[in-house]
């Protein structure tokens, strides 16, 4: 299918591109920016006055639910809500049930999701059998299998010597390990932000000091195995520094956090919401703006949804009991917006992170607009102001801190090797 | 928006201390002063609450809260219900909320609720039909409105006003809801210098924002004190490596007379109980002179007598 | 007496009707007869009562929030106070006193009140005045001043901060 987008401004960060230009897709690639090719007679023509050009995003985490969490959610009603977010391409953790630590699973899912509209996805295999912490997975024939990288998700991995075997095998084939840092003992039983804030509402708390202590053992691990790391979902002011000192001293390392973190803190859990209720947990001030500055500053590398995706009875509970994480794959990029106009940042650098920056790290082509390569694009408006409710959302969780919120800037247009999986109704 | 409280600023649950007008505060201390006589009377009833079911919703065991709730609902001539609904993380059993909306359907006007999870009664709160109203009876560490008022009664009873005393809570803060109130209370009323002793690990990071003085030194921590309220430890403590034994607690942050004597003469000790003797309180305190633990019982029941009428009232 | 279409300025004076009431009370008063005020306007009335009939037994109060019937509707009386009644009035000779008799559910409330006290043996009502729109069976026993007031208007007890007491209009 041919297809020419017209007059959008086309805003491409690993090129550098920040222009109105035209695009012309042509069997799943981008065949040409600017000038239409020869011959080149389209068969659906976009026009994108007005809109913003850019490469389908990159979602370092996005929770599909499949298998055995089905009724959570869906393959097919998350990866259409993902498409609606204007994500061509995800990465999914491996804490499904049986959680995918064998290569057949992850061939499964990749086959049903090869054979559904919606984003190229790309499982994260389990770091250990069962993700239990104690027995490493056959990573070499996960990665045949098709996984770009190892994690325990939010499993703990408690011995110290598993984790630096895990690293030394990964290095020594280059594997990419993704970790959370959270010290398990220091976090057990904790369901908020050790802080002022919890202290008043007698939630019981994880200090900042579980993510730093577990950060301190991952680096020193990293600098003595030379693997490959990625730190999933940091949180504290603290730890960022480190990563950020790491970073400076050499290590090759890099991070990510979750998009409620740039917005939201432990001053938001005041009602005993149980939507605020997230892995991690939502911090102080602080370690909000200590987020919202890394980004600025590259410190992090990438913005991820974190989409987890809960029934609603999990949530209508007292807090402490409720299932934690939020719903949010299409919240990724109005978010990502808001977060660039609040700190003065260009549109360039905030989709850098939520598109050619995640495609490094998950090591996939991907999040750029460069000719000849996947017609994986994305169109928005950024200026169209519209409501989070269920109605407006179309993932199967509606479990959002930001239910009932005012958003700026929506999807209207999402191609996915070059073929039309969302369009916008309204 | 304040939860609790109606548009025009009436209160319409009664969840937490923390946020309350000093109003409404002494608005329910006021009230709970005029219900002390209807105990002494022959008919110890009001008929303020007739026609009105209030739900015992006890999801954490208690009998003494309890029972001094349902006296003080049926001493407003209310129909009591009493629920005690075990919970076991194995057996789930009925959700909260099917139990609150069968409840509600069998014509409910007030919970009264007990839990273990902190935020449970604001939870419960958010989903009663406009005309009923909520009252926590304790939730987990967060909140226990009921007996933070009952405390402050006593101290005006003994002490006639809260502008120029030195309050001092001593123990296991972390852990307690009861201690959470208190200093919501003290600080709302206009105590100038409200006190917690205790050691580290048993004080909440942060404590010093909710308005208080943090003391790990028991005899600085009591010099000059007009009050000292004494909280229970639990032996889970001594299992949470937050503590070593009860004998080594005793003696750094245990009352004895020796350290009562430090605080002004005239000081009352309280106690939100039940007592653990000897282990935060010396026998020779508590039973001792200055000791107003057992009148603090009996003003349980005018105050939550106070507080289900004003509650109860105006919804028609 | 009864006096029609009420007038700001031709209201009788309270300490009058006051001493009036008292000459009324006197003859068939009993020595250990219990007079209580209905807070607030009856307190001041039967304060002054209780003085002019030289009554040996001490003055009781009764403040009848606990027992309005629109409670309901208008909740709890911001400022309750406290009543002060001896606890034994099984047997008692009550003499009830308020300042305006309306409706009658003042009234019934304080009787219902008293009756959670014990059981008296007679209760008698004296009002200074009575509007006579009652809409319960009660009657007072005796009476400063009738007087028919339009429902849109209201007659009320004010004591001056010298303690005097003035009945007016509004």
């Amino acid at each position: 299918m041919k297809i020419h987008i017209q007059n959008g401004r086309v805003i491409d960060p690993m090129n550098a591109r920040d222009e109105v230009a035209d695009v012309f897709v042509a069997a799943g690639k981008i065949v040409a920016i600017g000038h239409a090719p020869a011959d080149f007679h389209a068969n659906r023509t976009i026009d994108a006055s007005g809109l913003i050009v850019c490469p389908g995003l990159v979602d370092l985490s996005v929770r599909l639910r499949e298998p055995g969490y089905e009724y959570k959610a869906t393959l097919e009603s998350e990866m259409l809500a993902a498409a609606a977010g204007g994500i061509t391409s995800l990465a999914c953790p491996p804490d499904t049930d049986p959680p995918l630590d064998e290569p057949g699973l992850v061939e499964m899912l990749k086959f049903r999701a090869r054979n559904l509209p919606g984003p190229r996805v790309y499982p994260i295999g389990a770091l250990t059998e069962k993700l239990d912490g104690t027995m490493l997975t056959e990573m070499a024939e996960l990665t045949e299998a098709g996984c770009c990288a190892f994690t325990q998700a939010d499993a703990p991995l408690t011995d110290t010597l598993v984790l630096l075997r895990a690293m030394e095998y990964a290095a020594t084939f280059d594997f990419s390990l993704w970790l959370r840092p959270q010290d398990v003992a220091l976090a057990r039983g904790g369901v908020a932000h050790d802080g002022a804030v919890a202290s008043r509402l007698g939630l019981p708390g994880i200090p900042a000091l579980a993510e730093t202590v577990a950060l301190a053992t991952i680096l020193q691990l990293a600098r003595e195995t030379g693997a490959r790391v990625h730190l999933t979902r940091l949180s504290t002011r603290d730890g960022i520094a480190m990563v950020r000192a790491a970073k400076a001293q050499g290590l090759a390392i890099t991070c990510d956090v979750a998009i409620n973190h740039v917005h939201l803190s432990e001053n938001d859990l005041v009602g005993f919401d149980s939507h605020f209720h997230l892995i991690p947990p939502l911090r102080g001030l602080r370690d909000r703006d200590a987020i919202r500055e890394a980004l600025r500053d590259g410190s992090i590398d990438a913005l991820c949804s974190d989409h987890t995706p809960v029934d609603e009875d999990e949530k209508q509970v007292p807090f402490g009991e409720s299932a934690p994480g939020a719903s949010g794959v299409e919240l990724l990029l109005p978010l990502t917006l808001k977060w660039a106009r609040e700190m003065d940042v260009s549109l360039m650098q905030a989709i850098d992170l939520i598109s050619w920056k995640p495609a490094q790290i998950l090591g996939v082509p991907g999040g750029n607009l460069a000719v000849g390569s996947y017609a994986d694009i994305c169109i928005f408006d950024e200026r169209v102001e519209w409501i989070v409710t269920p109605k407006t959302l179309s993932s199967q969780g509606n479990n959002t801190p930001f239910l009932n919120q005012p958003m700026q800037g929506r999807v209207r247009y999402t191609l996915i090797d070059g073929h039309l999986d969302f369009e916008a109704s309204h | 928006m304040n939860p609790q409280l109606t548009p025009d600023g009436k209160l319409r649950h009664l969840l937490t201390l923390d946020g309350l007008p000093r109003a409404i505060l002494t608005q329910i201390l006021d009230t709970a002063e005029s219900f002390m006589d209807v105990g002494e009377r022959e008919v110890k009833k009001v008929p303020l609450l007739r026609g009105k079911s209030i739900f015992n919703l006890f999801f954490e065991p208690s009998t003494r809260t309890r029972t001094t709730f349902e006296i003080a609902a049926k001493r407003l001539s209310a129909d009591v219900v009493n629920l005690n609904i075990a919970t076991s993380s194995q057996s789930k059993g009925e959700a909260i909320l099917d139990t609150v909306d069968n409840l509600s359907a069998m014509h409910a006007d007030m919970f009264i609720v007990r839990h273990g999870q902190s935020g449970a009664a604001h939870f419960i709160a958010r989903h009663v039909a406009p005309h009923i109203s909520v009252v926590n009876a304790g939730d987990g560490r967060h909140a226990h409105p009921t007996q933070g008022l009952l405390d402050m009664f006593t101290i005006r009873r003994y002490k006639g006003a809260f502008h120029n005393l030195t309050v001092a809570i001593v123990g296991d803060v972390l852990h307690s809801r009861v201690a959470r109130s208190q200093i919501h209370a003290l600080t709302t009323l206009g105590v100038p210098e409200v006190r917690v002793i205790g050691p580290k690990t048993l004080l909440p990071t942060g404590v010093e924002q909710m308005g208080v003085k943090v003391f790990h030194d028991m005899e600085s921590g009591l010099r000059g004190c007009d009050v000292i309220i004494m909280l229970r430890l639990q032996n889970e403590r001594m299992k949470g490596a937050l503590l070593p034994s009860a004998q080594e607690y005793f003696k750094f942050f245990g009352l004895t007379p020796e350290k009562l004597a430090l605080a002004k003469p005239d000081a009352i000790v309280m106690h939100p109980g039940p007592m653990n003797r000897g282990v935060e309180i010396d026998s020779e305190v508590a039973d001792g002179p200055q000791s107003v633990i057992l009148p603090q019982v009996t003003y349980g029941i005018a105050v939550r007598m106070a507080v289900m009428a004003l509650l109860a009232g105006g919804t028609a | 007496m009864h006096d029609s279409l009420p007038d700001a300025n031709s209201l009788p004076d309270a300490h009058s009707l006051i001493a009036r009431l008292a000459d009324a009370i006197a003859p068939t008063l009993a020595p250990d007869t219990l007079v209580v005020g209905i807070h607030t306007g009856g307190v001041w009335v039967a304060e002054r009562l209780h003085a002019m009939l030289k009554c040996a037994v001490p003055l009781g109060t009764l403040d009848i929030s606990f027992y309005r019937d629109d409670f309901s509707r208008i909740g709890l009386h911001p400022q309750v106070k406290p009543s002060t009644l001896p606890f034994d009035l099984e047997g008692r000779a009550i003499l009830l006193v308020d300042d305006v008799l309306y409706s009658g559910r003042t009234v019934r409330a304080a009787m219902n009140e008293l009756f959670d006290y014990g059981r008296p043996a007679s209760i008698r009502l004296a009002v200074l005045v009575d509007r006579s729109d009652h809409e319960l069976p009660i009657r007072p026993d005796f009476v400063g001043l009738t007087l028919a007031v339009p429902k849109h208007q209201n007659i009320n007890l004010s004591r001056l901060d010298d303690g005097h007491l003035t009945l007016s209009l509004a």
